[in-house]
């Protein structure tokens, strides 16, 4: 209990003077959704501690302090991340793995799992053919990134869905991907992410994140594109 | 069922799988010997089953392979398999310490001192964002740091590689987790092999 309340006490603390040093209004370094064990047996509680507090955290202190006294600070994180081919490597991997990390803690919950329903689920399926189609060709994109990475699915410009994977810390946000989107579900495929669990067993974890995946986070963001 | 005789195998390991405990630990070697180096020479032996590279030495796949984006499968592979066999003779258990004087020359000569190649070397190291190698390598005559992503290796660009350094986190996230300041520290202190540098040098 007593760790629960330090978690969401700490990180709101930290993120408001992170604002009021920076300057960066839309930079905060938001307490995780959830408790650290509340994912297992998915997700173990140590692995989530270390990814959120010191994996996460990390690339949040380390973007702040690469934007400070820069006019890049005045930009919102989104519109600052779309311009990833003209900023220096600090702000790109260090606003990606703050934006990434960010993202994916909200697309995951100890209530999650299922099958996507509604809109979403419709448009999953029309996309895909099945849900299971779907899931098939994102697991195939999560083993198959080489390295460090993320696999994503996104909403297109033109409205359609696509399944996407970027390395390291990029993000479909970016102008150095391939295909540009908008993110609504993320899955973390860097070591860090699986390996105390999992070690090199990519395919049990994906298999894993199944069971906690936010179907209704994933629909907010996908209805929140449109 | 055609039966292909697997071309690659796992070269065994120098030294026992508990021999550089505890700077890095036998479940680590367990994992990174045992299953990823593993791993890459199954992944390579099925991908070049029946092709062109089927009967090729690993550096000639290497080379064939190198900056062929169709070819990253085959590349990927052969490179790890590559990279983590000179990976295990850049270590040895009670390594670090002094580099033999003959190396130790070379470092003052371009470096200053043993410690400054060593700090360049750290600084490589970490700064190597997301999968990775360090390596020091001879350009010509001359002693350098360098650091690939994911499975890239000095081979491909004309450089002689004299030992190296595994990056990717699953060389110490189960010894080290998120500090990997840690694991570099301790390898150049107590496991690098200098003497498998030095002979590698022509
Ligand atoms: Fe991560
Ligand atoms: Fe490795």
């Amino acid at each position: 209990m007593k760790k629960w309340i330090l978690l969401m006490v700490l990180p709101a603390l930290l993120s408001l003077s992170c604002s009021q040093d920076g300057g960066v209004s839309d930079l905060r370094f938001d307490p995780l959704p959830y408790a650290y064990d509340a994912l297992e047996p998915y997700i173990d509680a140590e692995t989530m501690e270390l990814h959120y507090s010191r994996h996460h955290k990390a690339y949040f202190d380390n973007l702040v302090a690469a934007l400070k006294g820069t006019p890049l600070a005045r930009q919102p994180l989104e519109v600052l991340l779309a311009q990833a081919s003209r900023l220096p490597d600090a702000v790109r991997n260090n606003g990606g793995g703050h934006y990434n990390h960010a993202f994916f803690w909200k697309v995951m919950s100890p209530d999650g799992g299922g099958v996507p329903e509604g809109k979403l689920g419709e448009k999953i399926e029309a996309s895909f053919g099945s849900f299971d189609a779907f899931k098939e060709a994102f697991t195939k994109a999560a083993l198959s990134r080489f390295g460090s990475g993320w696999v994503w699915l996104c909403v297109a410009k033109d409205g359609s869905l696509f399944i996407t994977s970027t390395a390291n810390q990029d993000n479909p946000l970016m102008d150095t991907v391939e295909k540009q989107g908008k993110p609504i579900l993320a899955l973390d495929v860097w070591e860090h992410a699986y390996y105390l669990s999992y070690q090199n067993k990519r395919g049990s974890y994906i298999d894993a994140f199944w069971h906690v995946v936010d179907w209704d986070a994933v629909a907010a963001f996908f209805e929140a594109s449109l | 069922m055609n039966q292909q005789v697997s071309p690659h195998t796992l070269p065994a390991l120098p030294y026992a799988d508990n021999a550089l405990d505890p700077v890095i630990t036998a479940s680590t070697i367990g994992f990174h010997y045992g299953k990823h180096h593993r791993a890459y020479v199954d992944n390579l032996n099925r991908h070049i089953a029946g092709t062109e590279y089927a009967d090729m030495s690993l550096e000639d796949i290497i080379r064939a392979t190198s900056g062929k984006a169709d070819k990253a499968g085959i590349f990927n592979n052969a490179a790890q398999i590559w990279n983590h066999t000179f990976y295990w003779k850049s270590l040895r258990p009670g390594g670090g310490g002094e580099p033999p004087a003959a190396l130790k020359e070379k470092m003052e000569a371009e470096f200053g001192s043993v410690n400054t190649c060593k700090t360049v070397f750290s600084a490589a190291a970490l700064t190597q964002f997301g999968s990775g190698w360090t390596w020091l390598v001879l350009d010509g005559e001359s002693l350098k740091v360098v650091k690939t992503a994911n499975a890239d290796l000095p081979l491909t660009t004309g450089l002689k590689p004299l030992l190296t350094l595994d990056v990717w986190e699953h060389a110490y996230y189960l010894d080290y987790q998120n500090r990997r300041p840690d694991y570099v520290k301790a390898v150049l202190e107590k496991l690098i092999n200098w003497d498998f540098a030095l002979e590698n040098i022509p």
